[in-house]
């Protein structure tokens, strides 16, 4: 829970201000900073970076009464739903955040192996 | 092995990241354009999200503008001097057309490979040949030479500039991010590329090599018969009769006859038939008011964004509104308190092809005028997105380019090979000066010498005042021409071909409160066979012109709405004429069922193409088909080999209605002896059998608008950006000629009187961007035909129900 909202925090404000794929290295550095399992950190990640993107994406989807995302949807073809277009940013963006955190928290391991088991 | 599976992770990791940030082909960088932090969501204006009162600070303005905008997002700008309304205006349409201007001079300035990589690298090539940065950068010059126009292009530059630098890249216009690419500099050539651009449109095709082989083929004899120099049925924009208030030049001398050696390569891009425009104007005798009433709606492509733009542009000395080329200033149509006008594309012959003879095969020196003149070589240099750069040597001759020098597949076929252009969008001309005085125009005097500086294309400018008068100039820089001079191919080895000046401009052919109480145009020829000058053998057909005519003449207390419903007649005055005689041709023999269905659907019909009509479905793939069938063997490539064109659709009609023994008439490449009831007979039943396999029996599946399927396509044509199978009438050769992808791209009326009332609409909305709710809302308005009032602003406070929105933008 710590990690996903480390990372959420981090890559919200970050993205604000930097590129998109700034949420890669802060991902990784997370999970190399607070120890845990792979498929935890993986889940934190994907949960961190995906969350900042699918609440945003839905907040403009809902002020712009689904106009643009319904054409995109339409041109990459995704049948026209706007909403299928704001799972596939949160999906995609998730998919990195999840990955760059899994790195960070194997490459940890390789250094050291964790001081203390996983907590259940 | 925890190393291995770190190292895998984080490759795996920074190559996703990679992936999704770089444009792979056509597929868009993912990464940056899903990204609601920067990509594409930042587009999507909310609904309700437009500021009603804002101040900008812009580094460059001399002094406050006051800008309002009403409820369809029309800028209305009140500057205090010429440099800050410009400046105002560039800023304004950038801000809600960037990507479009900027990207038609891409097109224009043979760019695109720039953008979209190594797919568009043979258009690019094809426009820098056809010399349209050559034609730009001349005009250019000429017009930053005069202290005016110079003001005007480059504080609209500016103006662009200043709002381009106010952009993050997550601003960017939407495009942008889907392409992948960056805004760049705007500077004055760019405005000058897309009116070269617009010249392309209206006048860069030819038919010199299609004829020529036509004569190499068929001899004098035939061609005189088949492609007249004058039509049957004509009724030109100056009615025949005017009297000439100038004394006319006399014309070269036509040289010795000259055929011209028969190319293998040549055209199939004839100009679309629907790029073409309707303009009319009533005089106070005629309208209800007692003030003359004009109106005009140019037919081009039907695109979003929009081609056009609406803005009211005040100033010290000016208040006009209209419709504007995103990426060229002033007002292009329009009106101001005390005139109005409009323009139709005049389709005069200025573009000719001149034959060369070349001392050798390194094509470095032609023969003209008894020496050997050397070719001037111009390395184009071509940037290719994910490729290297390509060179690419342009040869000119003093004629202009020579657009293909080797055996190529040539962009657009009817570009004969090692031949040179002569073309009237290679001369300096200063068309921004022609606009800008007529913004400012008071009466009929300002009207023509705003027209004297106007080169390309040639328009047909047409004119009112509320001082009651009316007038319509075809206007623009005609070369003096000995009779058919261009018709054929040109011999470029004696200097009795070149053009050998042009014809004065106060003797472009025009006419001032002719008795008839009304001025219009829509393509056709431009005078009769009385006016003195050359200017074309063929022009657009006589149909919309002459319905047109016909119905002004007969109005009495006009209105706008009586033009307004003008502009969407739906009458087709070549199924009138030729729909009886077709029915006539397959009568006496016993018609199969479904055809005999088809005949008596055809029988009732009033000759509207009205969207519900069945009529229009079938007569036009039956009357298209016959037209085939009647031509094909004699002028089809398939059949004889050769890029011709065939005969125009009056010289047809003239055939099918009064030859029944012409020669062309029998397919000769069957042994059967083939009659005009063969015929039509024949294309009857292509009609119906095709209608039948794509929507069933005969019935209201077969209406006119399903079959017909208007399409507004997006600009780069994205799936799900533009509007798809309109449910709109008309068609080619109609008054309302709305056909698959062209169409009136913006209608207006304009009332004149003590207070001038105005109405217009586009195929589209203010905003360029798919994002926003007024990026297409004027649609539905167009579609059905309506017109809606334009808000026409005294005063930058003036109050006004529609009008809510008030920005200041301010010097920094």
């Amino acid at each position: 829970m710590r990690l996903f909202l480390v990372i959420f925090v981090l890559c919200a404000v970050a993205q604000y201000f930097l590129p998109w794929w700034i949420v890669t290295p802060l991902a990784f550095a997370a999970a190399f900073g607070l120890p845990t399992s792979g498929g935890r950190a993986f889940m934190a990640g994907f949960n961190g970076v995906g969350m900042g993107w699918f609440m945003l994406a839905v907040w403009f989807n809902v002020k712009n009464e689904g106009l643009l995302a319904s054409r995109v949807a339409q041109l990459l073809p995704l049948g026209g739903s706007s909403w299928a277009v704001v799972i596939l940013a949160a999906v995609l963006s998730g998919l990195v955040g999840g990955l760059a955190a899994l790195a960070g928290s194997w490459t940890r391991q390789a250094l050291a192996p964790p001081p203390v088991a996983p907590a259940r | 092995m925890k190393w291995i599976k770190a190292l895998l992770a984080t490759a795996l990791s920074l190559a996703l990241t990679w992936v999704l940030n770089t444009k792979q082909g056509d597929i868009p960088p993912f990464g940056k354009f899903l990204s609601p932090f920067q990509g594409f969501w930042r587009n999507a204006e909310p609904a309700n999200g437009f500021p009603v009162a804002q101040t900008l600070t812009l580094p460059g303005l001399q002094q406050p503008v006051q800008v309002r905008f009403d409820d369809k997002h029309v800028p209305h700008i009140f500057a205090q001097n010429d440099h800050d309304l410009y400046f105002a205006q560039g800023y304004l349409t950038a801000q809600d057309r960037l990507w479009q201007m900027d990207f038609v001079t891409h097109v224009a300035a043979g760019r695109l490979s720039e953008i979209v990589g190594p797919a568009r690298l043979e258009t690019d090539r094809f426009f820098r040949r056809m010399g349209l940065k050559f034609g730009a950068e001349k005009s250019t010059a000429a017009m930053l030479a005069d202290p005016t126009t110079r003001t005007v292009l480059t504080s609209y530059s500016d103006g662009i500039n200043a709002y381009i630098q106010s952009l993050s890249p997550r601003d960017y216009p939407f495009e942008y991010k889907l392409l992948d690419y960056a805004p760049e500099p705007w500077e004055p050539i760019k405005s000058s590329l897309l009116l070269k651009y617009m010249a392309f449109d209206l006048s860069g095709r030819s038919d010199d090599l299609r004829l020529s082989n036509a004569l190499g083929k068929y001899g004098p004899a035939v061609v005189q018969d088949l492609f007249p120099d004058y039509p049957q049925r004509e009724d030109p924009i100056v009615p025949v009769g005017t009297p000439l208030d100038f004394k006319p030049l006399p014309a070269p001398p036509t040289p010795p006859s000259f055929t011209a050696a028969m190319s293998n390569k040549v055209a199939q891009n004839e100009p679309d038939p629907e790029l073409g425009s309707n303009n009319f104007a009533v005089d106070g005798k005629k309208s209800a008011s007692g003030f003359p009433i004009l109106a005009n709606d140019p037919h081009l492509q039907l695109n979003l964004p929009s081609i056009w733009y609406q803005v009211q542009l005040s100033a010290p000395g000016v208040n006009v509104y209209g419709v504007t080329i995103p990426g060229a200033p002033t007002v292009i149509i329009g009106f101001n308190d005390q005139v109005a006008w409009g323009v139709t594309n005049v389709a005069a012959d200025v573009l000719d092809f001149y034959q060369l003879k070349f001392k050798d095969a390194s094509q470095r020196e032609y023969w003209h005028d008894g020496h050997w003149k050397p070719v001037r070589r111009v390395v184009e240099h071509i940037v290719v997105r994910g490729q290297p750069d390509r060179y690419d040597t342009v040869l000119y001759t003093h004629h202009g380019p020579i657009v293909y020098d080797k055996d190529e597949k040539p962009f657009m076929t009817q570009t004969p090979t090692r031949h040179a252009m002569r073309w009237t969008a290679h001369d300096a001309d200063n068309e921004v000066l022609a606009f800008y005085k007529l913004n400012r125009a008071r009466n009929y005097q300002d009207y023509t010498a705003a027209l004297s500086t106007y080169g390309s294309p040639a328009q047909n400018f047409i004119f009112a005042s509320s001082q009651n008068d009316i007038a319509i100039w075809p206007n623009g820089r005609f070369p003096l021409k000995w009779r058919n001079q261009g018709k054929f191919i040109l011999d470029g080895t004696d200097p009795a071909y070149d053009w050998q000046g042009w014809i004065p401009q106060q003797q472009n052919p025009h006419v001032k409160n002719p008795a008839r109480g009304f001025v219009s145009s829509a393509n056709q020829f431009s005078a009769g066979p009385d006016y003195p000058y050359y200017l074309n053998w063929q022009y657009g057909s006589y149909e919309r012109g002459h319905r047109i005519n016909e119905r002004l003449a007969r109005m009495t207390r006009v209105t706008p709405d009586s033009l307004r419903l003008l502009q969407t007649d739906n009458l087709n005055l070549n199924a009138q004429l030729m729909l009886p005689r077709m029915l006539s041709l397959v009568q006496g023999q016993p018609l199969p069922a479904a055809q005999q269905k088809v005949y008596d659907e055809l029988s009732r019909w009033n000759y509207f193409y009205e969207a519900d009509a069945i009529g229009p479905s079938i007569f036009e793939l039956w009357y298209s088909n016959l037209v085939k069938r009647l031509w094909d063997d004699d002028f089809g490539l398939q059949a004889t080999g050769l890029e011709m064109r065939a005969p125009s659709r009056d010289r047809t009609n003239t055939l099918l209605l009064q030859e029944p023994t012409s020669r062309w008439i029998d397919d000769r490449r069957t042994p059967a002896k083939e009659t005009l009831e063969t015929l039509a007979r024949l294309s009857l039943q292509f009609a119906t059998d095709s209608l039948t396999r794509k929507f069933g029996a005969l019935g209201p599946e077969w209406r006119w608008a399903h079959q017909k399927s208007t399409d507004i396509l997006h600009l780069a044509q994205l799936p799900g950006f533009g509007r798809l199978d309109l449910n709109v009438g008309g068609g080619a050769g109609i008054v309302n000629a709305t056909s698959e992808r062209n169409g009136p791209s913006w209608r207006m009326v304009v009332a004149l009187g003590p207070q001038v009332k105005a109405y217009g609409v586009y195929p589209g909305g203010q905003s360029g961007n798919p994002g926003s709710a007024y990026y297409e809302n004027l649609i539905d308005t167009w579609s059905a035909g309506q017109l809606t009032e334009l808000v026409f602003l005294r005063s930058p406070d003036e109050k006004h129900p529609r009008v809510q929105a008030a920005w200041t933008l301010q010097q920094k």
